[in-house]
């Protein structure tokens, strides 16, 4: 049985100037252990759906799901309270921007130590030695002195590591990381990105890497779910989803990668993301796909079966033998 | 931190000055003769005039007052009170526990209602909560002090007789006044009742002179507490599964606190101006009807010392509030 089972999830945010599709029917699975990358460009709605998951969304937005099972509990039936106690111990999250991201007026060793507290009610002295055990694993050095610093006083790959250590402190079955190296460098991030993996293998728990970097999912991940303008487009393992990418954006995506550039330019996707006002009517994608038909453009493409990766397309690459991408 | 203080220290000088320079020109702005005033209806002959002004000085040239006066004051002599006769230190020392012992628990009821009030307007932002809250925390910010006063001593204290209307203590209470506050000599003189009249005489003054900053405390913590409820640590405080009080009450409220501290000490100069108002309506006896009394009366020297003093009360509570800015943001220690 999967850990987390999603199906049909749509979030919807109320505008000034009407509803905006942010999250559209999408579904996930992610099995114990496992780790499962989603990707795609800014506004596709990765991060808002596990927002949703944990949520953790603003009152403007509406979250309808046909089942969100997390763990064998039904997330859309329990109360507020229920919630509570699995989000932040069995279900932890970590964020994009690791020093906005800690509380600046309390130490980090508090804001570690309030999650053992509340949710595994440790007295003070567990508290600390746990807290200890927790900077240890996550490799911060000299972490007795480093409980009692603030945020302001360490460096922003510091900071992701406590972030990272509160988020397994109570030791979550599944560990959502939203962009958890977007605002680091390069060093910091495969450090992070090692460390993530490590601590999967060592706790055995879930991981949702939240990413629009195909690097880091070529590192890192095992299944990879794509994402384009709130709707998923295409679910592969990570293997045959860079030798074989169904969808023309997975595919464009790729072709996208610095380290498979064949030309002098690197091939870039033309246009942006559709927002609020320019969805088009059929594919979300055809206005820039470059094998768009008239189909396309008229017709949403249905979901192929899970043999095709699951794809959203009128015409799928890769499907046999001799189709060029 | 020291070198702050000391910075902050020598920064009074320059206010020190002004404040006095202020206070001993305004107080001879002032139309009428502090002699004239002093003899009553009963008038006085010229040259019985000649003889109190060299006596206090008011023949000699301004400037040689002025400085005669700030050296007395760097000297820690504010004069003696023309009416009394008594040192004006005195005077406000014996008076000032009454002010200080009103606008502790003004400000007590100011920030123990503004907060939670700023605080629960911010999280229903937008909702029923919030606009009663806020229409009336406008209301109050907009009530004359003098008509608020008289419109509680009408209800409470005329209809429904809850309430005495002025005065500390009943006069049926004496017992010696070691430290001038009411409320703790009422309780070590053990006398049965009088900590109650203590506090029924408390209550009034109280909440009229803690409207105003009530009001500007419950304003200003909303706007901060909406501000930092956007951030991402607090995303994360949800994420970790907190409860929204604890989230709001602790995570949030902790970092709103700094323009609302900024705000509670601006507020108690306000506290200080309108104790003015306050205690001459309900007849209590501190500084601020000491003052109003002493302008009336044209006593110089009880005007300048005790602007001179409420002035330095004022500055040390705003050094306070700056040394409290590190206390709670770490951030802000840093520098």
């Amino acid at each position: 049985m999967s850990l987390l089972r999603i199906r049909n999830l749509s979030v919807a945010f109320s505008t000034a100037s009407g509803a905006f599709q942010a999250v559209d029917a999408v579904d996930f699975d992610v099995d114990p252990g496992e780790i499962l990358a989603i990707v795609g460009e800014s506004g596709s709605g990765k991060s808002v759906s596990m927002l949703a998951l944990m949520g953790l969304l603003p009152w403007t937005a509406t979250v309808t799901a046909d089942e969100i099972t997390f763990d064998g509990k039904d997330l859309l039936r329990i109360d507020k309270n229920a919630r509570r106690r699995i989000v932040g111990n069995d279900l932890a999250m970590i964020f994009q921007e690791p020093m906005s991201a800690l509380n600046p007026c309390f130490t980090v060793g508090w804001q570690v130590k309030e999650s053992l507290r509340y949710h595994l009610g440790l007295d003070r002295a567990a508290q600390h030695r746990r807290a200890i055990e927790l900077f240890e694993q996550v490799g911060i050095p000299d972490p007795e002195k480093r409980l009692t610093a603030f945020p302001h006083q360490m460096s922003g790959g510091m900071n992701q590591r406590v972030m990272i250590a509160m988020a397994i402190s109570c030791k979550p079955k599944l560990l959502i990381a939203d962009e958890p190296t977007t605002a680091l460098d390069v060093t910091i991030q495969a450090q992070i990105l090692d460390l993530l993996a490590d601590l999967r293998n060592e706790t055995g728990m879930g991981l949702v890497l939240i990413t629009h970097d195909m690097g880091v999912v070529a590192e890192t991940a095992e299944r990879v779910s794509v994402q384009y303008a709130g709707q998923k487009i295409e679910e592969q393992p990570v293997g045959p989803l860079f030798n074989k990418p169904h969808h023309p954006y997975t595919a464009a995506l790729l072709d996208a990668l610095p380290e498979r550039a064949i030309e002098r330019l690197l091939p870039t996707i033309p246009g942006v993301v559709p927002g609020q006002f320019d969805r088009p009517t059929g594919c979300l994608f055809s206005p820039r796909c470059k094998f768009a038909d008239a189909t396309c453009k008229t017709t949403p493409p249905a979901t192929a079966g899970t043999d095709l990766g699951n794809v959203r397309c009128h015409y799928p690459l890769n499907t046999g033998e001799g189709i060029a991408s | 931190m020291l070198n702050y203080v000391l910075i902050r220290l020598l920064t009074f000088v320059p206010t020190f000055v002004g404040v006095t320079l202020i206070s001993f020109g305004f107080i001879r702005l002032l139309p009428g003769d502090p002699i004239i005033v002093m003899a009553g209806e009963r008038g006085l002959t010229d040259e019985r005039y000649a003889e109190l002004e060299a006596q206090f000085g008011f023949d000699r040239p301004i400037f040689v007052q002025f400085w005669e006066y700030l050296t007395g004051v760097l000297q820690g002599d504010l004069g003696n009170s023309f009416v009394t006769k008594r040192p004006v230190w005195d005077e406000f020392f014996a008076l000032f526990p009454a002010t200080l012992e009103l606008s502790i628990c003004a400000m007590f009821f100011a920030v123990v209602l503004g907060l939670p009030a700023g605080v629960i307007a911010a999280v229903n932002r937008g909702k029923f909560y919030d606009r009663a809250l806020m229409s009336t925390a406008l209301i109050g910010y907009s009530m004359p002090i003098f008509w608020w006063a008289l419109l509680l001593i009408i209800v409470f204290s005329g209809n429904l007789q809850w309430t005495p209307v002025s005065g500390r203590i009943d006069l049926i209470y004496y017992f010696p006044d070691p430290t001038g506050f009411m409320l703790i000599d009422s309780l070590r003189s053990g006398q049965s009742g009088a900590f109650t009249s203590a506090v029924r005489h408390l209550v009034l003054p109280t909440i009229v002179l803690g409207t105003i900053p009530l009001a500007v405390i419950a304003r200003q913590t909303r706007s901060a507490m909406l501000e930092v409820l956007g951030e991402d640590y607090i995303r994360t405080a949800r994420a970790k599964g907190l409860t929204s009080g604890r989230i709001n009450g602790v995570h949030a409220l902790r970092n709103a606190l700094i323009p609302v501290i900024t705000v509670i000490g601006l507020s108690v100069g306000t506290l200080l101006a309108g104790a003015i108002l306050t205690e001459t309506i309900f007849s209590w006896p501190g500084i601020g009807k000491w003052m109003v009394d002493s302008i009336f009366r044209r006593d110089y020297p009880v005007v300048q010392g005790g602007l001179l003093l409420i002035a330095v009360a004022v500055m040390i509570v705003n050094l306070t509030v700056d040394m409290l800015y590190g206390v709670i943001n770490p951030k802000i220690r840093k520098r």
